[in-house]
């Protein structure tokens, strides 16, 4: 090597040391002062799925969380401050997700930033903005995985997913004997949202008699899913219970049943039914009938907040209350659990927000009470069991709940 | 697992497979030609599936009715790209300028669909998208059928052409070398802009079928571009026939693994048995290394 480029390699060593140096120490100015000159808006970050495979969730995610700024901003803002939303698409790549907060918090020098859509992507970005002390709160990644890495910083304010399908194993098992189905076949994806929720159902519906007659998992991507659903169908099971994604999923699924003539008295799919408008137009008005989903909120919620939220969205994007994507109301509830902290802690010092979510302090959300355990799970909502009735989206579980409707039970046939 | 199923599961197999075989069979002859590799290829499938959901949607053109549509209007947007963007990258950086080139294309069409369709996902529909019929005691759905029907006429008329015309012998002479088809009066510069028309044109009924199947939205192309990259890997880059047996076998092998051991071990089979062809042949199954190596 010559001396010239000894020269050079020497040079280019020191100018990325520094860099790295200049990088953390005003990242670290960002997230430790807490302050903001006056005048100056108030900068949050978020990395969301514009494309790939979760893009229509980071679609709406992106609708909730600029919903909720804009509504904010109209209040005036964070503690005077005017909020700005930097959003960048990671293309629902995990990889992707850490360089985009890193680019976030590095470059952009955002004062908060907020989760991104999914488990799969919540754990990478948490532990990415948890390197430069900033709190991740979030609304998609409610995954064992995610609270189980060690992390003090995330906070989900949507339902943890363990015990998402819990209302509806109850209900299955409280049918009386006679009613009761005595099959049930359960197919999911390999995601850490969808493989934790069957085990918990599982062991309720097989306690109450009902016979599993197909559990298999499958890749988040298969070529082809009609083998998978075919394989379903010749089990015959009077109950299908899907550990799903995604909207393409459940479609898909439910395009091969229809094809096989089969028609189980109960199906439940994790996600993608819950997506409003997107789910009815993928799979049709007509074979939505009965296809039920869990999870914490719907557009037809009593809850004031979600009201308002609920109006606001309408009158911005259309549609009615059933095709509101629950996702916009956990971006929503997001902006709302940070608006608390900020007010609560009076600035912008992430260490102060992570102390303050994780004092049991109750922040009132469009999702309804949030509070975190220390993990930064919400231990508060309640899980429910919602089902299209025609074009409608209702709540049928628990059936105790003043708001349920009565589930539809055995699901109507397709009507495609 | 018993007879059945398997026997079900392969002809779903053939079936699905045959129509990611004309994908593939497209994004081959490309390749074969013109010595570019097409990322954009995956796009233009989604780009026919949304256009004939346009036609239906608003204009109640049934989806098969549409392809007379369609399939005219891609071959058109196929020649536009070649000519506006690819027949300008000459010299020995070509094939990995090609994927760069064809990767942004790929971003600005996606883009428009996004902002003119949404991120929304929508699905064709039709009165035999959801329908089957009962053979050797199961079902089989009408548009997987007519997917394989419509899958079996255009590879067939895309083999009449190439072995029965005139301008075939010029793809082939051009796919076989082209300085020598060049030499002996080919217009490679013509048959490579038609070959481009004519890879993008199979999309529209690939995208058709595969709408019909699958919800999807624009990013649903980065699924597709990779298994399509996949079956003419294994086929071996610049085959038809290799992309359609190897379209075929990709999902008959998993299909038919995901039954007798489980939908959670079915690509990894597949991938096994793509690494296995690739170390003993690594120009895949029915490619000619010596065609490339000149």
């Amino acid at each position: 090597m010559t001396g010239k480029r000894r020269l050079f390699r020497a040079f280019g060593v020191v100018s990325i040391t520094l860099a790295s140096l200049a990088t953390v120490s005003t990242s670290s100015g960002a997230s430790g002062s807490g302050t903001i000159a006056k005048g100056h808006p108030v900068l949050i970050g978020a990395s969301l799925s514009l494309s790939g495979d979760f893009s229509g969730d980071g679609d709406a995610f992106q609708q909730g969380y600029k919903l909720w700024a804009a509504d904010q901003n109209k209040k005036g803002g964070l503690l005077g401050h005017k909020i700005e939303l930097k959003i960048i698409s990671d293309a629902s790549s995990p990889t992707q997700v850490v360089t985009n907060y890193q680019a976030l918090i590095s470059n952009d020098h955002v004062n908060l930033t907020f989760g991104p859509f999914s488990s799969l992507l919540t754990l990478p970005a948490a532990r990415t903005v948890n390197r430069y002390g900033y709190a991740m709160v979030e609304g998609a990644g409610g995954a064992p995985s995610v609270f189980q890495a060690g992390l003090h910083n995330v906070f989900d304010a949507a339902l943890p997913v363990a015990n998402g399908l819990v209302p509806f194993a109850q209900w299955l098992a409280s049918l009386p004997a006679s009613q009761r189905p005595k099959t049930i076949a359960y197919a999911t994806s390999t995601d850490p949202f969808t493989e934790p929720q069957i085990p918990v159902a599982e062991k309720i519906i097989k306690a109450a008699g009902i016979k599993t007659v197909y559990y298999k998992t499958f890749p988040a991507e298969p070529s082809d899913y009609t083998t998978i659903a075919d394989a379903v169908a010749a089990t015959n099971a009077q109950v299908v219970i899907l550990g799903s994604v995604d909207v393409p999923t459940v479609s898909a699924f439910m395009q091969a049943f229809e094809q096989a003539h089969y028609n189980p008295r109960a199906f439940i799919a994790t996600a993608g039914p819950d997506q409003g408008k997107t789910f009815l137009s993928a799979v049709g008005a007509g074979n939505s009938n009965g296809v039920m989903v869990p999870n914490a909120w719907y557009g037809g919620s009593s809850n004031p907040e979600s009201k308002t939220m609920v109006a606001e969205f309408i009158k911005k994007y259309g549609g009615t209350a059933s095709e509101v994507n629950a996702d916009v109301a956990e971006a929503y509830a997001v902006g709302q659990v940070i608006t608390a902290a900020v007010k609560a802690t009076g600035g912008f010092n992430n260490a102060k927000i992570i102390t303050y979510l994780h004092s049991g302090v109750t922040i009132q959300s469009v999702l309804g009470a949030v509070k975190f355990n220390n993990l930064g799970e919400n231990n508060q909502p309640t899980a429910y069991t919602f089902q299209w009735q025609g074009a409608k989206f209702v709540e049928v579980n628990p059936a105790t709940d003043p708001g349920a409707t009565k589930i539809l039970f055995p699901k109507p046939a397709w009507k495609n | 697992m018993n007879g059945t199923a398997v026997l079900h599961s392969i002809i779903d197999g053939v079936l699905t497979g045959s129509v990611y075989a004309l994908m593939a069979t497209g994004l081959t002859l490309i390749f074969g030609v013109m010595n570019i590799i097409n990322v954009a290829q995956g796009i233009f499938v989604i780009l026919g599936a949304y256009l004939s959901y346009a036609l239906s949607v608003h204009l109640g053109i049934d989806l098969f009715v549409g392809l007379a549509i369609t399939i005219p209007t891609l071959f058109v947007v196929g020649i536009v790209v070649e000519r506006v963007f690819l027949s300008r990258i000459k010299g020995p950086e070509r094939v990995v300028m090609s994927i760069l080139v064809t990767y942004a294309i790929s971003l600005v069409i996606e883009g428009v669909l996004n902002m003119v369709f949404s991120a929304n996902y929508v699905e064709l529909h039709a009165w035999y998208a959801n329908r089957s019929v009962r053979v050797f005691g199961f079902y089989l759905g009408y548009i997987y059928l007519l997917g394989f029907g419509l899958a079996v006429v255009l590879l067939g008329a895309l083999y009449v052409m190439l072995y029965r015309t005139r301008f075939g012998s010029s793809v082939r002479a051009s796919l076989a070398d082209q300085t020598a088809a060049a030499l002996i009066g080919i217009n490679v510069r013509r048959v490579s802009t038609i070959c481009f028309g004519l890879g993008v044109a199979v999309t529209a009924a690939g995208g058709m079928i595969y709408g019909a199947t699958n919800a999807f939205n624009a990013s649903s192309s980065y699924d597709l571009i990779s298994r399509l990259l996949v079956i003419i890997v294994l086929g071996g880059m610049g085959s038809i026939g290799g992309a359609l047996v190897a379209g075929i076998m990709m999902i008959t092998i998993e299909d038919l693994v995901s039954v007798v051991w489980g939908p959670v071990w079915s690509n990894l089979a597949f991938f096994l048995i793509l690494v296995v062809v690739l170390s003993l042949r690594p120009q895949g199954l029915f490619g000619k290394p010596s065609v490339r190596v000149a």
